[in-house]
């Protein structure tokens, strides 16, 4: 057998065995060659055939002379057998075996299977999983109306001047959501500025109106995008950041640290982030107005033979203070918004490091939603109001 | 209900401080523990010892409020602490320190932060006498000068000791530790070791530890609750030390005893 495969020096044969009948319908497994796990080991198959046969053989006893060297590989064959002896009710004789592969032996039988450990691992059937999944949205959305019942109860300490969190927290949590997302809220929201101006570009050149490609990018960028866009950004940089911040903490337990030190969780981690990203949200998404202007403005005078003081007069004439202020109101709305869904998911994150990532990756997606069915709200109320 | 305890002085010496009547923990459905009996008197050292995942830190997450009893009842001195409001309880926190199994230091904060932020909401200290009190209880534990380091920049033993000095930071009247000895070498277990005794002996404190290292049990303990995880309920209180002598219950005195020695495993020939 060792001769045909090419990897195995010739000099170590594999391991191997043969069966023989003794006398007294004994059966004899004559064990020789190397078992070792990382080489080729021989199935069991043959020896379960002897068993079932007819008349089924009463004893088992085992010829080791010819063993060579063996690691668990033997063992877990061994193992094997004595499984099948034992359904069978065969007694074994293990007096050839070498005294260390007894000893193991005995170790992995010293302690009996425990009852019903494998049944719990079992596949649910499909109604226990459709169940246990309605149970599971029901807990969610639990959980979610929990969350809003305390934050509102932390707001209304906030307000009753009675909150308690650091202000150093709350200044550290301005600088992340403010001054440091400034760089892509910039490179974002000029882009999409360039974006608008192209889009619009194509149809009003057909009519000679390419001046309105001011217009629609000022009053696109104010009323929608530039809220939009800076919540989406907000969302995957801050909202993540909040949910594996205190995900971490949540493993960590020093959630439970602040809760046992009669500090609550909710005010010390919660308020700080909410209102950071509350405050810097209307400042990130004026910025970003004033950005996708400029990325308009760029188009229309290297492309469309604008001038610029031209398409800044028709710009600063169809924006309006309704237009900034309902883009503001927004953006305000999608920062509480992110800051929601950032923290919840951290609270809810389980006590595993893959659970931060999963906390993580859901506060984005939660985020984003909330975020895009606001804005259809948003539309809705506008349009009724007439604004 | 009277508020004897919340409002006024712990239990005299000696005197019933935790008393856990019939409590049943739970995971959901999945019954943990049932039937939960025993008392800790004030200035005890008690330990909850029992084998791997029987529930000994879920006891302790009982104890300390961050988990509910599925059904039964903890009283401190005589104030219900289960039937407690959030307000009752937050104080009532207020007068404990936890030391965690990983120390659970906030880690966006210093050490001296960390000892300083219970200190700095709960009492009206000056910023100045804050820092003072937090470098002594660093040296109390043995880390002064580190007042200044983030816990990511110390050691895992170091930071559980900052965790207890954290944990001693407003002069506690129960201390709970979660798995003290657990990551460390014996001679800095040992240590803590001490260190418990002697806060037990200054501050007067009762002291609740989770662990298994016997070696520890019979150095501080003086009560204890043994878990027995295959009944799931307690097989025996009191006096460790008592309990290995004479214990009847075979779990009970296996676990004191070290069991008998296992099997030797062996390598190949």
């Amino acid at each position: 057998m060792s001769a045909i495969n090419p990897n195995v020096q010739t000099a170590t044969r594999h391991g191997a065995y043969s069966i023989e009948h003794a006398p007294d319908a004994t059966l004899v497994v004559h064990l020789s060659g190397e078992w070792h796990l990382r080489r080729d080991l021989p199935s069991a198959d043959e020896v379960a055939r002897e068993l079932a046969s007819r008349p089924a053989p009463r004893r088992v006893t085992f010829d080791a002379t010819a063993l060579g060297r063996w690691d668990s590989g033997l063992v877990a064959f061994l193992t094997q057998i004595h499984e099948l002896c034992h359904r069978r009710g065969i007694s074994e004789d293990r007096s050839g075996l070498p005294a260390g592969v007894r000893r193991l032996l005995d170790l992995a039988e010293a302690v009996p299977e425990k009852q019903g450990a494998r049944g719990s691992v079992r596949r649910p059937g499909l109604f226990t999983r459709v169940g246990e999944a309605v149970i599971r949205h029901g807990e969610n959305a639990a959980d979610g109306l929990a969350f809003v019942g305390d934050l509102t109860l932390a707001i209304g300490r906030l307000i009753g001047r009675a909150a308690r969190f650091r202000y150093v927290d709350l200044a550290q949590n301005i600088q992340d959501c403010g001054p440091s997302a400034v760089g892509i809220v910039t490179l974002i929201s000029f882009l999409v500025g360039v974006i608008l101006a192209f889009m619009g570009a194509v149809q009003l050149q057909q009519f000679g109106a390419s001046i309105y490609v001011a217009d629609l990018v000022a009053i696109g960028m104010l009323r929608e995008m530039g809220a939009m866009m800076t919540a989406i950004i907000m969302s995957g940089r801050t909202g993540a950041a909040f949910a594996a911040q205190i995900g971490t903490m949540k493993v960590t337990q020093e959630i439970d640290a602040l809760t046992t030190m009669g500090i609550s969780p909710f005010q010390f981690l919660v308020l700080p982030r909410l209102i950071a990203l509350v405050l810097m949200m209307p400042l990130l998404c004026l910025y970003s107005d004033l950005m996708g202007i400029m990325g308009g403005a760029f188009v229309g005078v290297t492309m469309l033979n604008l001038s610029l003081p031209n398409y800044l007069r028709e710009t600063i004439a169809a924006v309006t203070l309704t237009y900034l202020a309902i883009g503001v109101v927004k953006a305000t709305v999608y920062g509480a918004l992110i800051a929601i869904a950032g923290c919840m998911e951290g609270f809810r994150c389980g006590s595993s490091s893959s659970a931060v990532g999963d906390a993580a990756t859901r506060a984005v997606v939660r985020s984003i939603v909330m975020v895009v069915v606001a804005c259809g709200i948003f539309a809705f109320i506008t349009n009724i109001l007439n604004i | 209900m009277t508020d004897g305890y919340t409002n006024g002085q712990p239990p005299a010496e000696g005197e019933p401080h935790i008393v856990v009547r019939n409590l049943t923990m739970a995971y959901g459905s999945f019954v943990l523990m049932r039937d939960l009996n025993f008392t800790v008197r004030r200035g005890d050292i008690f330990i909850i010892m029992g084998g791997s995942g029987c529930g000994k830190s879920t006891l302790l997450r009982h104890l300390i409020g961050l988990k509910e009893p599925a059904t039964g009842e903890i009283f401190y001195g005589n104030f219900n602490f289960t039937r407690a409001s959030l307000a009752e309880r937050e104080r009532l926190l207020r007068r404990f320190g936890v030391l965690y199994q990983g120390g659970a230091l906030w880690s966006s904060m210093t050490l001296a932060e960390n000892i300083g932020l219970p200190l700095s909401q709960f009492t009206d200290l000056t910023p100045a006498q804050i820092r003072e009190i937090a470098s002594l209880k660093l040296a109390f534990v043995g880390l002064k000068g580190f007042e200044d380091y983030y816990p990511s920049q110390i050691s895992g033993g170091m930071q559980k000791r900052a965790g207890l000095a954290r944990a001693i930071a407003l002069d506690p009247e129960v201390l709970f530790f979660d798995e003290p000895s657990a990551g460390l070498d014996p001679v800095s277990s040992r240590l803590l070791d001490d260190l418990i005794l002697e806060l037990r002996a200054s501050l007067g404190a009762t002291i609740v530890v989770v662990t298994h290292e016997l070696a520890s049990i019979f150095t501080i303990g003086n009560n204890s609750v043994f878990l027995d995880a295959e009944t799931r309920t307690m097989a025996a209180a009191g006096d460790p030390k008592e309990l290995r002598e004479k214990s009847t219950n075979p779990h009970v005195h296996q676990f004191l005893t070290r069991g008998e020695p296992i099997m030797e495993s062996s390598g190949n020939a």
